[in-house]
């Protein structure tokens, strides 16, 4: 649905005719974001300078009745800034300054265009950390980390997008600019509104400005590989070395597809001959890493480790992480389309579930490269496929739901990281239950009444 | 691959791009504008659409691919595997079968240009000859005194200035067609001259050739050489390309080498794919893939062989060099660890690492003249980078870049010199022949 040249023209007068995109050669590279297999043109592309800026185009939107979808780098993985069907898309990528480091309180005060690896850059430069990091952390925005909560690597010791986000400033659908939360430690005034937001896919707000919570960097850290022939004996070293006492920050599991094509990638010496591989990962006080580094190995082998490796040095140790971070768009080498799934359990169903998507898979002949953060209990497995096979489409969602189906069954959840969007969304009210489910609407129609902020995504 | 266009291409080479947008942080034009379309994914977005028949091959499909440095850096970013080297030149001949660019002047100096003076080495050479001439007689300062120039079109007006200075001798005068190394002959191989390298530096093809003899191989550098092609083939002309590089393997059969040799980035990147190029020529496949597997740069070549450490520093003095990186060698032909360990032979020389050592530097083969207020800011960008590195000298191993990098740093005043990795070694060698001072 082309933009009316009214609206059009309003919203070139808030930002400038240069920042109003509408021919289809600049538009039609917006009609998608990471996930694959979805597409839907918008009717422009705005963007916005400043958190006045964002306001009044919100504003004037919804006078004129014209869904917003707002999007940062466009990497997610569940369809959450796919454009809705004759929508504006709000692109926030301008709006990338971070505004201020304050060391004495720990904190970094950004918008959210910035990328999570300038995030963690700037926070380096005074010795800190900003941990959360999702595969695209190279690109993918802090704002859009924010509005779908991702994680990363780190999960297991450090958490999650939610667990650095101390203050929020966000536009509301009537236009309004609204702050949550604050710069102190502890705060319990009022309801916890920022973390309404956190994770709302852009479907209550936007969000224009963000306050994070920095920590100290580790001193040290230790990366190994353990190399396994039996993909259970991996998944019996993450909890055992869970019930050891021991977080380590990564414990992420990489089965032989994904192995292949991640070394076919970055060459960084993955076995390529083994069932799977745990890359693990211990930081903080170097007395402390060389224990549980020593640990680990130990454990790993008496779990049944064909072998561990013991990174060398940083560069090596870099390598592998990053290498890792691929792993997703690495295995697009097998086949022409990639379908990822983010399903997650509690940990002690990891080795049930593994086993199941694996069984799944060989039942509907389907190609499966499974990875994933498992000291989370968060499984990526991966159709390879190719989104013109009808035929073989219909048996992946059928294997989708069944996989979906199980997780729930086990006490897990549709998506640990990615968000719901438009991928996930049939299955979240069974998840919820309904009386759940339809609470979560009534607010979504408290602050959205007419429903124009991210239409179509988490539900109908 | 003849006559291949978006619209028959293989989809699954479209499909192989899931957009996950790893290639965004490292593409040059989207760092400049943050616009999806002048980004990797969105220019293959842009051509799926063309394949789906959605999108026509519009002038502003045209204008998008020739923003386009086609500098690869995406594809060494890419985790995927997607070859954009193919889809680039698949739709930029999209665009010339079509004209989307329009404009009689283009067509008439793409026919001369690439049609003519590309296709034909003497013609070239005799140009080359006449600027040359021009150039050093005085006659260019005089019409530049005149202020005839200002009559000039912008365009050309602007880059009259920007000309290079053509050598007084090509490479033919410079290096017999054979010569044969004094000590023991290890290899047999061919040198390829270029058309830029051969007549603005030919005393870096001498160069590689000395390196060459010194390393123990006896040379055959065909006086008269047809063009690689690979300016053809980035600009969308596949049917001359095919037909130099079919000159070309006739010209140099790659059975009777041990390799074939280039020392040129932007030449090499194209010479090692010939190929996907004649895949669709029965007479010509089985030889291209033997040339391709011949091909080597000539950094590449000599760490292969165990190249000979010399005994002596190029300089007088210690001298700090750092390195840039050609794209189409780093991103082309993923040559990069190759030049730094030859340039940590040369005694009393230290290497200096350039911060993004692989951001491209706006040469880009045509780019300058297509494209000039972008190639300017790479230009800035990849001055201040290397001004910063306190070095005397930067090394870089392809014509264009060269050329390009000399213009930045002599309007920055750096002092700081351009070299070919290969220049430094053939000095070095050269100096252990003296007794020393």
């Amino acid at each position: 649905m082309p933009l009316s040249k009214d609206v059009a023209a309003g919203l070139a007068d808030i930002v400038g005719a240069g920042s109003v995109l509408t021919k289809p050669e600049d538009i039609i590279p917006y009609s998608f974001d990471g996930t694959a297999a979805l597409r839907q043109m918008p009717s422009a592309v705005v963007f916005p300078h400043t958190t006045e800026d964002v306001a009044r185009c919100v504003k004037f939107a919804v006078a004129q009745s014209v869904p917003i979808v707002t999007r940062g780098s466009g990497t997610g993985l569940s369809g959450g800034s796919v454009p809705s069907s004759g929508s504006v898309v709000l692109c926030l990528v301008q709006m990338n300054r971070i505004l201020d480091i304050d060391p004495k309180n720990l904190v970094l005060r950004t918008q959210p265009g910035v990328t999570t690896l300038a995030i963690d850059e700037a926070a380096s430069r005074h010795g800190l950390f900003y941990p959360p990091d999702p595969g695209s952390m190279r690109i993918s925005s802090i704002g859009g980390n924010v509005a779908e909560n991702s994680g990363g690597l780190r999960g297991l010791k450090y958490g999650v997008t939610r667990d650095y986000v101390m203050a929020l400033e966000v536009v509301m659908p009537d236009g309004r600019v609204t702050r949550f939360g604050s710069a102190c430690v502890k705060d319990v005034a009022g309801y916890s509104m920022k973390d309404l937001f956190i994770g709302s896919e852009g479907s209550l707000g936007v969000i224009t400005e963000i306050l994070l919570k920095l920590v100290p960097r580790p001193l040290a850290r230790q990366t190994m590989l353990a190399l396994y022939d039996r993909i259970e004996d991996a998944a019996e070293t993450v909890s055992a070395i869970i019930a050891a006492r021991i977080i380590p920050c990564t414990l992420e599991f990489l089965d032989q597809m994904t192995a292949t094509c991640v070394e076919d990638f970055a060459h960084v010496g993955l076995p390529t001959d083994c069932a799977a591989v745990l890359l693990m990962e211990t930081d903080g006080h170097p007395a402390a890493v060389a224990d549980e580094a020593a640990q680990m190995a130990s454990i790993a082998r008496a779990k049944g480790a064909r072998e561990v490796r013991l990174a060398k040095n940083e560069a090596e140790a870099l390598a592998l992480a990053a290498a890792r971070r691929n792993a997703f768009s690495a295995l697009a080498r097998r086949r022409p389309t990639t379908i990822l799934e983010d399903f997650t359990v509690p940990r002690s169903e990891l080795a049930k579930m593994v086993t199941f998507i694996a069984e799944t898979a060989r039942a509907a002949n389907l190609q499966i490269g499974t990875f994933g953060h498992m000291g989370d209990g968060n499984l990526h497995p991966t159709f390879l496929t190719d989104e013109r096979d009808n035929d073989e489409m219909t048996r992946v969602h059928h294997a989708l739901d069944r996989i979906a189906k199980k997780t729930l069954e086990l006490g897990g959840t549709i998506t640990g990281e990615h968000g719901v969007g438009l991928a996930k969304k049939e299955w979240l009210r069974q998840q919820m239950g309904d009386n759940s489910f339809e609470v979560m609407k009534q607010i979504k129609r408290a602050l959205d009444p007419a429903g124009l902020l991210n239409p179509g995504k988490i539900f109908d | 691959m003849a006559g291949v266009t978006l619209r028959t291409i293989d989809y699954a080479v479209l499909q192989q791009c899931m957009h996950c947008g790893m290639c965004l942080p490292t593409c040059p034009t989207y760092d400049q504008t943050k616009h999806e379309r002048n980004s990797p994914r969105g220019r293959i977005a842009l051509m799926r659409a063309v394949a789906d028949g959605v999108l026509d091959v519009s002038h502003e499909f045209a204008e998008e691919m020739s923003y386009c440095l086609g500098c690869l850096a995406c594809q060494t970013a890419c985790p995927a595997g997607v070859n954009y080297a193919e889809l680039f030149e698949t739709a930029r001949s999209d665009i010339e079968r079509q004209n989307a660019h329009h404009g009689i002047a283009r067509q008439v100096w793409r026919a001369l240009t690439l049609g003519f003076l590309f296709m034909h080495p003497e013609a070239l050479r005799l140009t080359g000859r006449l600027l040359g001439f021009y150039q050093r007689s005085g006659l260019e300062a005089f019409v530049r005194r005149t202020g005839i120039t200002r009559l000039l079109p912008a365009g050309l007006r602007r880059l009259e200035p920007q000309t290079p200075r053509l050598a007084p001798r090509f490479s033919n005068s410079l290096i017999p067609s054979r010569q044969t190394p004094s000590g023991p002959t290890r290899y047999r191989v061919a040198l390829l001259t270029g058309c830029v390298q051969d007549l603005v530096f030919p005393e870096v093809n001498r160069d590689t050739a000395d390196v060459l003899l010194a390393n123990g191989c006896v040379v055959d550098t065909p006086p008269v050489q047809p063009c690689c092609g690979s300016l053809h083939a980035h600009n969308g002309d596949l049917k001359h390309a095919r037909v130099l590089a079919r000159r070309m393997i006739d010209l140099l059969p790659p059975d009777r080498y041990d390799a074939i040799i280039t020392n040129a980035g932007g030449c090499g990147s194209h010479l090692r794919r010939y190929a996907p190029l004649l895949h669709d020529d029965s007479a010509y496949r089985e030889r291209a893939v033997v040339w391709d597997r011949k091909l080597r740069d000539i950094q590449e070549w000599l760490i292969e062989l165990g190249c000979r450490a010399p005994e002596t520093s190029p300089f007088d003095e210690p001298t700090t060099v750092t390195y840039h990186e050609s794209c189409h060698l780093v991103h082309g032909q993923k040559i990069s660890r190759e030049p730094r360990a030859l340039l940590r032979l040369l005694p009393a020389v230290s290497l200096v690492e350039l911060p993004e050592s692989t951001w491209c530097c706006g040469s880009a083969g045509v780019y300058a003249i297509t494209q000039p207020e972008q190639a300017e800011r790479l230009l800035s960008r990849k001055t201040a980078n290397i001004v910063g590195t306190r070095t005397e000298w930067v090394a870089t191993a392809n014509p264009g870049c060269h050329l390009q990098i000399a213009r930045g740093l002599d309007a920055a005043g750096a002092g700081i010199q351009v070299v070919h990795p290969v220049s430094l070694l053939a000095r070095a060698y050269r100096r252990e022949q003296r007794p020393s001072a």
